[in-house]
């Protein structure tokens, strides 16, 4: 490790504090994901699969050798400082990081066993199955109603009945129908930033993706809005296999059943959600959850 | 950060140090300043103003509806602005309908598809030059390629290629009135022979302005026979039956004319002004496309939607106000050049609309050139007068774009 701080707004380990493993990368690797004995007896179906995925942004080095298992239909949650590569490993779920050019990747990241990261692998059906929330809202500047109705119309033809019946189901599931159904036909612009991001969620569940991707779904909301974001994720949970990246160790505490710890673009612990904040068996992972760092 | 303190009294003291600036003399050079920038202000604006007034107190007597209804003329008293009015409009919506799709997709390809390489920045560059171009170069560059068209058609009086025109030998009756012969070609001479015709008919105004009709000749039998076809002409008949030589042709050109070279038509003086204004198109419209955030092209993108789907469904519905913004600019421009214009030999003296794209145009900036150089002081004052239509029409143009402008960007708010 050279001891250049991670970048971001996050202060630098303090020096007593800085693990000093040389090869952070392989050391993780030789940690099997469900390394922990306390298992669930049944254990959960994998959704995606990431094999020894290494990811640079030109030459710097953004993943180092991450291997992890998101269970299906379950809420994983990512955490670590910022820089730390949760966000690309995010992004390579539904290859996002094909909008930036000097960015590429090898190892192997699977979703059904098919390879993501092959040339031949379909991208727009693969963001048709693979959903994605930023972490600012971005409605489009189109009504409510055309903001959802975006997805669906992207992929196929409707009758205007069934797309607005489909606009409304959608907006259900995202728990903000009642305040917009009276006003499906204003901007989408004119809603609160927490009914925004409400709003993005229902726009992604409208193509019926089997995995929602959660870039930092809150950290632009209020306290009252992530609240709401927070119940709707635990309500989703049962439909979608849901990751979630995030700064906010209570929330991932929250709503999260597995959580995953990365620093300087390793993955250095990945368990169930309540033996990474009560008994990690990393030290990093421990300062971090404990907020001794971070 | 705990021995901040023992240096605390040394610290006022370096803050101390620096020589006190009064604040009244500060607030006074505030005051100046903001003075100094309304007189400057105030220049360019009074400039603007004594100019529009003299305009206005030298064109508004001459502005009628007949002045805009009457076409050139030698005599100032007689002198409109029709043909420049209507050449003006025609060139100006030739160079939009061409300008638009085709700065809009080339600043599309650049900004949304094109590779940020060494070939795409050169093109980038190139542009934004070409933008500073003076309009008379590209007047220069329309006449070799529109006007003539690099003499690769033959000479513009008798163009090699055409479609859907028909020809017409001239012959003149002994009224004067012009008999027309259909032939193939501008080439081909007539063979005439005698038959019977019909007799000419007089229209007269009468004392109390309703109309006479009179036959005042009695006809002579004619025929006239151009190969095959044998055909009568509505009225009059020629002077002489040895005439051979027609004495002119003429080309009757439906909308859907068109000919190779173009020659000093309304087509080329829109290509040429489209010229002008295609680098400020594709450059305005660059602006507007960057100005669409980042990250709503990620929340299309992420959907699924292709490059395309997001270009149509995202980018340009979201920039299309900037778009045209920069369009009413660069329209407004058009409207205004007589450069180019003049580069392109167009006739001064037109005495018709142009009807079809192959016909012969003047625009408003060039009428009033033309009035401005002439010696009588009347053709001053109808200059003037030919600006107030200009600016009328710029203003139209500009209002129209305003329109459609707040249309697009109502859902945006």
């Amino acid at each position: 490790m050279s001891p250049t701080s991670p970048t971001g707004t996050r202060p630098p380990m303090p020096s007593t504090n800085a693990p000093e493993p040389r090869n952070r990368g392989t050391t993780v690797v030789a940690l099997p994901p469900h390394v922990n004995p306390v298992e669930p007896t049944n254990p959960p179906e994998v959704c995606i699969r990431c094999r020894s995925l290494n990811s640079w942004y030109g030459d710097l080095q953004a993943l180092h050798s991450v291997g992890l298992d998101i269970p299906k239909n379950r809420v994983s949650a990512f955490i670590g400082p910022s820089g730390c590569g949760k966000s690309t490993l995010l992004r390579w779920f539904n290859r996002m990081n094909d909008t930036i050019p000097s960015a590429r990747a090898e190892g192997e990241i699977t979703l059904d066993g098919r390879d993501l990261l092959d040339p031949r692998c379909d991208v727009v059906d693969l963001r048709r199955r693979v959903g994605m929330v930023f972490q600012k809202p971005n409605p489009f500047p189109k009504s409510i109603f055309d903001n959802v109705a975006f997805g669906p119309r992207l992929h196929r033809r409707y009758s205007r009945l069934d797309l607005e019946s489909l606009v409304e189901q959608s907006l259900r599931r995202a728990a903000i129908w009642d305040e917009v159904k009276d006003r499906l036909d204003q901007s989408a612009l004119g809603l609160s930033g927490g009914q925004q991001q409400r709003l993005c969620i229902a726009r992604a569940i409208a193509i019926g993706p089997e995995v929602l991707l959660m870039d930092e779904p809150c950290s632009a909301l209020d306290p009252r809005s992530t609240a709401a974001i927070e119940d709707l994720i635990r309500n989703l949970r049962d439909q979608y296999t849901i990751v979630i990246v995030t700064h906010n160790m209570q929330q991932a505490a929250r709503v999260s059943d597995r959580t995953a710890f990365f620093y300087n673009g390793a993955l250095i612990e990945s368990n169930e959600t309540d033996l990474i904040f009560t008994n990690p068996a990393h030290r990093e992972t421990e300062d971090y959850v404990s907020g001794r760092f971070g | 950060m705990n021995d901040a303190r023992p240096n605390s009294n040394h610290f006022q003291k370096l803050i101390d140090r620096g020589v006190p600036r009064t604040s009244a003399a500060r607030v006074r050079i505030d005051r100046a300043f903001s003075i100094i920038c309304l007189g400057i202000t105030l220049i360019a604006v009074l400039a603007l103003a004594l100019l529009l007034a003299s305009i206005l107190i030298e064109g508004f007597p001459g502005l009628s509806w007949s002045f805009i209804e009457r076409y050139a003329s030698r005599i100032p008293d007689q002198a409109g602005i029709k043909a420049p009015l209507f050449g003006s409009i025609w060139v100006a919506s030739i160079c939009a309908i061409v300008a638009l799709p085709v700065g809009v997709a080339t600043a599309v390809y650049l900004e949304e598809f094109a590779a940020k390489n060494r070939v795409t920045n050169f093109l980038r560059i190139n542009i934004s030059n070409l933008a500073g171009v003076p309009s008379i170069v590209y007047g220069i560059l329309g006449l070799t390629l529109f006007v003539r068209m690099f003499g690769l058609f033959g000479p513009i009086q008798n163009p090699s290629f055409e479609i859907g025109g028909e020809t017409f030998a001239i012959y003149y009756d002994s009224t004067g009135e012009p008999l027309r012969v259909p032939v193939t070609s501008r080439n081909e001479t007539p063979s005439l022979t005698t038959g019977s015709i019909g007799y000419i008919q007089d229209v007269l105004d009468g004392p109390d302005g309703e109309l006479i009709f009179t036959n005042n000749w009695t006809p002579i039998p004619l025929t006239i026979v151009n190969g095959d076809t044998e055909f009568t002409p509505a009225y009059g008949v020629i002077s002489a039956i040895d005439v051979v030589e027609p004495i002119d042709y003429e080309i009757q050109k439906p909308w859907y004319y068109v000919q190779f070279p173009f020659g000093q038509t309304v087509l080329a003086g829109g290509l040429t002004l489209m010229l002008v204004v295609l680098p400020v198109v594709i450059i305005s419209s660059q602006e507007a496309l960057r100005s669409v955030p980042r990250s709503l092209r990620a929340g299309s993108m992420a959907m699924g939607a292709t490059r395309l789907q997001t270009v149509f469904r995202v980018t340009l519905p979201a920039s299309i106000p900037m778009i045209m913004t920069g369009a009413i600019l660069a329209m407004s421009r058009a409207i205004g050049e007589a450069a180019p214009i003049l580069v392109l030999g167009v006739a001064l003296f037109i005495t018709d609309v142009p009807q079809s794209l192959m016909d012969a145009f003047t625009v408003l900036p060039m009428q009033i050139y033309n009035w401005t150089s002439r010696p009588q002081e009347e053709f001053r004052a109808l200059a003037a007068t030919g600006i107030i239509v200009l600016l009328v029409v710029l203003l139209a143009f500009n209002a129209i774009a305003v329109l459609i402008r707040q249309k697009f960007s109502r859902p945006l708010q």
